[in-house]
């Protein structure tokens, strides 16, 4: 048991290193490490420019989607690698965050369907983030069960004619294609009328609405299609077969191993160690060690967790299912460290404005933003049903609506 | 990074599951709980046959001179098997005591005999309610002998010989307390089983009487000695526990895989996969803190004191997590003496206790943090 790396992991980071320190955009880097948890700002530039000129820059010297072959514009990196690249990448690594869905579902999903002049074109500038792609799977009628979508695709000549509604979706706003799932026969049982396709954002008939969110912030959107058309050619994988193109997309979530997932608790940690109580400083109190010493023993949990997941990937195997309770530990506990920085701080926890709350308002906005964190991705429900299906091998849920036609399927609760 | 245990580890893991499964049945341990014996005997020799029990004592004191990795894989085996021998006891406190503070002769005294299984060991630190601390020790020295009474003593009752904190200044300050070494046969101590909410792990009080004793480590190190040695059977007791948890969570599992209830498994309802994922959640979190213990303890890492309690305060969550639930999983039958539930439960909680209790182990690790960022 050692935390060293085998030498060709050490020359490989010397070279990672090497590279990141003469050319990251080091003016940002204060500002990047002390960015917390959603959303990352900068003040004096727009970070959607900055974050994609690091992106390119990344992309010409080799260094963009390590893991993706290098004639689609990465580098065949092994995982092990491009973990270790994460962890040298350090705060720039936030400047990544536009890229995810893109990078993390859209490109192995048309890596994995796609013909090979497509991925010839669409998927180096992908890579290196001249192009920005999105995922449209969500809908207001299928959001946890997202095989309950209702946008239609009907064929037309060469062509599909999409219509339909869209919802939060990440970055739609700034985004240049799309992968898209539809319904292409609701006169079979929900799951085999699905087809996948991808599209060119810019078409006529795409409408991007950002939603405001609970928290007052947009970082979503709901897209609106009025038959806008797709041709053929940009189907992925056979008709009706959508569903099982989805779950590659899905599949490919290994990107929080190595990147790790915020729970809040340094920055509560640090806090608590400068704020004062009445009675003396809140670290020297009771209760709240008692706290603090629960939320330390999460974080530092999921942090080996992801340890034990790299250390796999170093050996060449495949990561065990323990990565699996990240989202749904963190997630949560956001919340809580949120609620519990506003009890410290008393009546005046309600401040948040950056003059007046603690810590520039910082728990505060963690706060309002917390209970996107639980249901985005997978709701905690969802997460907890996968643990109990895929990792303890439990029994599905009983599906009343699987082997009824879509269009069969009730629509309403109470009417 | 190689963040695991090696193949030859888990090689030996799995060794000591085999030997647990087919010597340490539910049924050997019910022999204990129902007070037919005050530990398994057989058990406790077979143990020493293995190996296991001087895996972490070296070679020229008659242990197999392993090391601490391969008696934390030792550990889980003991905790998923609720073995009914005084293995804690004798294994993470007195033999690490002796390990860190003990003279040649000590340790050649009763190393050898730890490891052929000949002599049990304990530690007699806790004099009635509260958790560790130097003020709480009362038990005097004085001219080679000790008087006073120390309860609960784990397997106090069982044991040969005693590693026994006691009180030899006044000055209010840690050095008042110093470490001793009591042959518990040789006369002056009086032991008394105590009823516990554990019978498989023996609890007792020793009544010490100007019992003859020798000092262990220099005199006035005893609570530096101490604390180290709480550490290290910190990180130990959380494999047991992580160990007891991992069971637990496959009882539930198993259980709600074959009961059938309202026409289905029970496990296809959400509401009990949940509670199922939430075990598996917690005990994933114990495990992994653990993984850092085992690391920190195996290399004598300045990173220990902050991982040994993290793996304790995540191990003792865990543990007491999965097995309350795997009874409630279980329903009604969880909660009869037949079915094993209870003797998780009962271990878990024992366990949460015994080397200070978790409001302490919390206290410890925010301490242990500060000190570091302050550093």
């Amino acid at each position: 048991m050692n935390f060293d790396d085998t030498p060709q992991e050490a020359a490989f980071r010397a070279e990672a290193r090497a590279w990141i320190q003469a050319n990251a955009p080091k003016q940002y880097e204060e500002e990047l490490r002390k960015s917390s948890l959603g959303r990352t700002v900068l003040k004096d530039a727009n970070i959607l420019e900055v974050a994609k000129a690091w992106q390119k820059k990344k992309a010409d010297a080799g260094w963009a989607c390590l893991h993706w072959p290098k004639e689609y514009g990465g580098r065949g990196s092994s995982p092990i690698e491009r973990v270790i690249w994460q962890q040298e990448e350090g705060p720039f690594g936030k400047l990544s965050g536009m890229f995810i869905i893109g990078h993390g579902m859209c490109g192995p999903t048309m890596m994995a369907f796609a013909g090979e002049e497509q991925k010839r074109k669409y998927l180096p500038p992908l890579a290196s983030g001249e192009k920005v792609w999105c995922q449209l799977f969500s809908e207001p009628a299928g959001g946890s069960d997202v095989a309950g979508l209702r946008t239609r695709a009907e064929k037309k000549g060469d062509d599909w004619i999409i219509n339909g509604q869209k919802i939060w979706t990440s970055g739609a706003h700034y985004s240049d294609y799309g992968i898209l799932l539809t319904r292409t026969d609701p006169t079979v049982p929900k799951h085999k009328g699905l087809t996948m396709f991808f599209l060119d954002m810019k078409s006529p008939g795409v409408e991007v609405r950002p939603i405001k969110q609970a928290s007052g912030q947009s970082d979503f959107n709901e897209v609106y299609f009025t038959d806008v058309k797709i041709p053929d050619s940009q189907r992925l994988g056979a008709v009706n077969d959508g569903w099982n193109v989805s779950l590659t997309t899905l599949m490919n979530e290994r990107m929080s191993i190595g990147a790790g997932v915020s729970t809040g608790f340094p920055e509560l940690f640090d806090f608590c160690n400068s704020l004062m109580l009445e009675d003396g400083p809140a670290i020297e109190d009771r209760n709240v060690r008692s706290k603090l010493a629960n939320y330390a023993v999460k974080a530092s949990g999921l942090r080996y967790t992801s340890m034990r997941a790299i250390s796999a990937l170093s050996k060449g195997e495949r990561p065990g299912p323990e990565n699996s309770i990240g989202k749904l530990v963190a997630g949560s506990m956001v919340q809580e460290v949120a609620m519990y920085a506003l009890d410290l701080q008393g009546a005046a926890g309600v401040l948040s404005g950056p003059e007046d709350a603690e810590v520039a308002g910082k728990f505060q906005a963690m706060l309002l933003r917390a209970p996107g964190t639980r249901v985005e991705g997978g709701t905690d429900e969802i997460m907890r049903n996968i643990i109990a299906e895929r990792v303890l091998g439990l029994p599905g849920d009983i599906r009343v609506d699987k082997d009824v036609p879509f269009n069969k399927i009730p629509t309403k609760g109470r009417a | 990074m190689n963040f695991d245990f090696s193949d030859e580890q888990k090689q030996m893991r799995d060794a000591a599951r085999k030997f647990l499964a087919e010597k340490c049945p539910p049924k050997a341990v019910r022999e204990v709980l129902d007070g037919k014996a005050a530990y398994d005997k057989q058990l406790w020799k077979g143990l020493a046959e293995m190996g296991f029990l001087g895996v972490a004592i070296p070679e020229q004191f008659g242990g197999a001179g392993a090391g601490h990795l391969e008696l934390c894989v030792i550990a889980e085996e003991m905790g998923r098997a609720n073995a009914p021998v005084p293995f804690s006891s004798t294994v993470y406190l007195a033999a690490e005591a002796l390990l860190l503070a003990g003279s040649d002769a000590q340790k050649q005294k009763w190393l050898p005999k730890i490891a052929s299984g000949e002599a049990i060991g304990t530690l007699a630190l806790f004099e009635g309610k509260g958790n560790p601390s130097p003020k709480a020790i009362k038990l005097q020295a004085s001219g080679g002998t000790l008087s006073g009474v120390k309860k609960p003593v784990p397997d106090g009752a069982i044991a040969d010989f005693a590693v026994v904190a006691a009180r030899t200044g006044s000055t209010g300050r840690d050095s008042d307390i110093s470490l001793f070494l009591v042959d518990l046969k040789a006369g002056g101590v009086e032991a008394k089983s105590l009823t516990n909410i554990d019978p498989t792990r023996g609890q007792a009080e020793l009544t010490f009487k100007n019992a003859k004793a020798e000092p262990l480590g220099a005199a006035g190190d005893g609570w530096s000695i101490l604390t180290q040695v709480l550490d290290r059977a910190a990180v130990l007791l959380a494999f047991e526990q992580v160990g007891g948890s991992d069971r637990a969570l496959e009882m539930g599992r198993d259980y709600a895989l074959d009961r059938i209830a309202f026409g289905r498994p029970i496990g296809s309802f959400q509401a009990v996969k949940h509670i199922l994922a939430d075990m598996y959640v917690s005990a994933t979190l114990a495990r992994s803190n653990c993984y850092y213990g085992a690391w920190a303890l195996s290399t004598n890492a300045s990173e220990l004191p902050e991982a040994a309690a993290a793996a304790r305060i995540s191990a003792t969550q865990a543990f007491q997590h999965c097995s309350k639930n795997n009874i409630q999983v279980h329903g009604g039958m969880g909660f009869t003496w037949e079915f094993d539930c209870h003797m998780y439960y009962r271990r878990a909680n024992a366990t949460a206790l015994t080397l200070g209790s978790l409001s302490y182990w919390e206290d410890q690790l925010i301490d242990r943090m500060r000190k570091k960022n302050a550093a």
